[in-house]
């Protein structure tokens, strides 16, 4: 049941062709910087060839990209969260699925699937423009993926924040901007709060991201991202289990 | 042997903040059976056929869906009912044929019969042609034909309708009512409307709402004479005098209409139109035209409503 609803999520939204416009556009402003990174690369490599333990072509080129990706992903999953179930009050449609012999979970995951689905797209397609490097180097593939696995939590955290915002509203366009401006808020306490050892900073998801933009894979940080996931999606569930409650 | 009962509500209550919008409504259901519910705007109909289908949680009350209970079992109980909302839920960027097979996958259709019963709730809704359409560009009439087939494509044993036909053209109406007599002697259906002629034309029974509580329930038949004194006209080409017509047994008036034509009032439960035309056979009245006298819909609604103290 869960996939009925996360197939249909997913064609709906490839139905759009605005998806198609952000996939490209997206593809794009990606591959430019990851040229003009190669570029400024290549321009210092004779340089850093001099030095003893000198970064690789991965840590250099690729693990920065990560981050610019993580902040383009932060910006543009409110645009894919925010008609989940808004879009659905406002049409009057959640009845549909409401009315349906499924739980309210089955709902509130599918749809979750579905963005993941379209996340885990959007990261394999980066990560395999990334590995072209290795046409012209050696790459680290597992600081690659140790990367790619980042940046999936990193969105999925997002998906479930935008989420949760769509079952509390009735407008698009209010779960939209409340899920950027919650999302750039927590950001901004990490880079804010970065070397001073803030204690807040441990409640941005980007902080969290850190360590596997380097290469490690700290427990901790799964943990944190785990159990934001499912808090999220859990109090997405409960909003529209009460629904049924106070309509 | 007596039909099962497929739908039973007891005592169902709903409030919003302070207000009581659904109060003490019990609701049986047979198989079989077309139920209407009526009622003015706001009298509660939509509530009540939101707590009936599970989207809403009464306050208290009990709902069984085949014997089976709404709130400790919804999932089960759901399978066995189709609804169709006042809006109906449609995706409006989906072709017709995509949304009804995932509306079937969500209602548990097994995946081999799955085109056959495509094809089936198609054909009765007359969406044969529609299939490959987008449903956003379907007309108003089209959408709700989707809406109906939205409702009954997984077979289940209690249909609910909320206001199936506002907003469609006569012909369009007229499809749609004949499609839900269809679905009525198959299933049980409940709807909700405010026309009183799709009550006169579809239901077996009614149930009048107002402000959240049944103020009155029976079959459709019955309820047109409500309130209203038995009685017919009859024309009689050779009339003989009136103090003759007023002696027949069980007459309690005649009025004359012209001078062939009469209508007669008579006591309730007596054969009087058999016996006068008995009479005018044996006596040459030569009775030609006799119609049962008919409260109109519209009147026994106004009456029973008025009559409910506010």
């Amino acid at each position: 049941m869960i996939f009925t609803i996360a197939r249909k999520e997913l064609r709906s939204l490839f139905a759009a062709p605005s998806t198609w416009v952000i996939l490209a556009a997206l593809q794009f402003i990606f591959a430019w910087f990851f040229l003009a990174r190669l570029d400024a690369y290549l321009q210092v490599q004779t340089q850093l060839a001099q030095v003893a333990n000198a970064p690789g072509a991965t840590m250099s080129v690729a693990s920065p990209l990560f981050g610019t990706l993580a902040l383009m992903l932060m910006m543009l999953i409110p645009l894919l969260t925010m008609r989940l179930l808004a879009e659905e009050r406002r049409n009057q449609t959640l009845a549909l699925l409401l009315a349906a012999p499924v739980h309210t979970s089955q709902i509130v995951l599918g749809k979750f699937l579905s963005l993941v689905a379209f996340i885990i797209l959007v990261v394999a397609a980066s990560t395999a423009m990334l590995a072209l490097l290795g046409i012209g180097t050696q790459i680290d593939s597992g600081l690659l993926a140790a990367n790619a696995l980042g940046l999936l939590l990193l969105s999925a955290s997002y998906a479930a924040l935008g989420l949760y915002l769509s079952a509390l509203t009735k407008q698009p366009i209010v779960a939209a901007m409340s899920a950027t401006a919650l999302s750039f808020g927590l950001w901004l306490i990490d880079i804010g709060g970065a070397g001073t050892g803030n204690a807040l900073r441990a409640l941005s998801p980007t902080t969290h991201a850190q360590s596997m933009n380097a290469g490690f894979i700290l427990s901790g940080d799964l943990a944190y991202f785990i159990l934001t996931i499912t808090t999220l999606l859990l109090l997405t569930i409960r909003r529209v289990e009460n629904n049924r409650m106070y309509a | 042997m007596t039909a099962s009962i497929t739908l039973s509500a007891r005592n169902l209550n709903r409030r919003y903040g302070q207000r009581d919008i659904v109060q003490n409504v019990s609701i049986e259901l047979k198989r079989g059976e077309v139920l209407g519910l009526l009622g003015h705007n706001g009298a509660g109909k939509s509530t009540t056929l939101q707590m009936l289908t599970g989207i809403l949680a009464p306050n208290s009350g009990q709902i069984e869906v085949c014997g089976i209970d709404l709130q400790r079992h919804p999932e089960q109980a759901k399978a066995h009912i189709g609804y169709l909302p006042e809006t109906p839920p449609l995706y409006r960027d989906m072709r017709v044929d995509d949304y009804l097979s995932f509306v079937a996958k969500l209602h548990r259709v097994a995946k081999d019969g799955l085109a056959a019963t495509l094809a089936e709730t198609k054909r009765r809704c007359g969406l044969e042609e529609s299939g490959r359409k987008i449903i956003g560009t379907l007309s108003k009439g089209y959408q709700q034909r989707v809406g109906i087939a939205q409702a009954i494509i997984h077979n289940p044993e209690v249909i609910v309708l909320d206001e199936p036909t506002v907003g469609l053209d006569p012909a369009q109406i007229r499809d749609i009512r004949t499609l839900i007599r269809e679905l009525g002697d198959a299933h049980s259906v409940i709807l909700s409307t405010h026309l009183l002629s799709e009550v006169e034309n579809l239901c077996d029974r009614v149930e009048i709402m107002q402000k959240g509580r049944l103020i009155y329930g029976d079959s459709s038949a019955r309820m047109q004479q409500y309130g209203h004194q038995p009685g017919f006209v009859v024309t009689l080409l050779a009339p003989p005098p009136l103090a003759e017509l007023e002696d027949i047994a069980g007459v309690e008036k005649v009025e004359v209409l012209s001078g062939t034509r009469f209508r007669i009032l008579h006591a309730a439960d007596t054969q009087t139109s058999g016996v006068l035309l008995a009479l005018a056979a044996e006596r040459g009245w030569q009775a030609q035209q006799l119609t049962p006298l008919k409260g109109s819909i519209e009147d026994v609604y106004t009456q029973i409503t008025e009559n409910e103290p506010a």
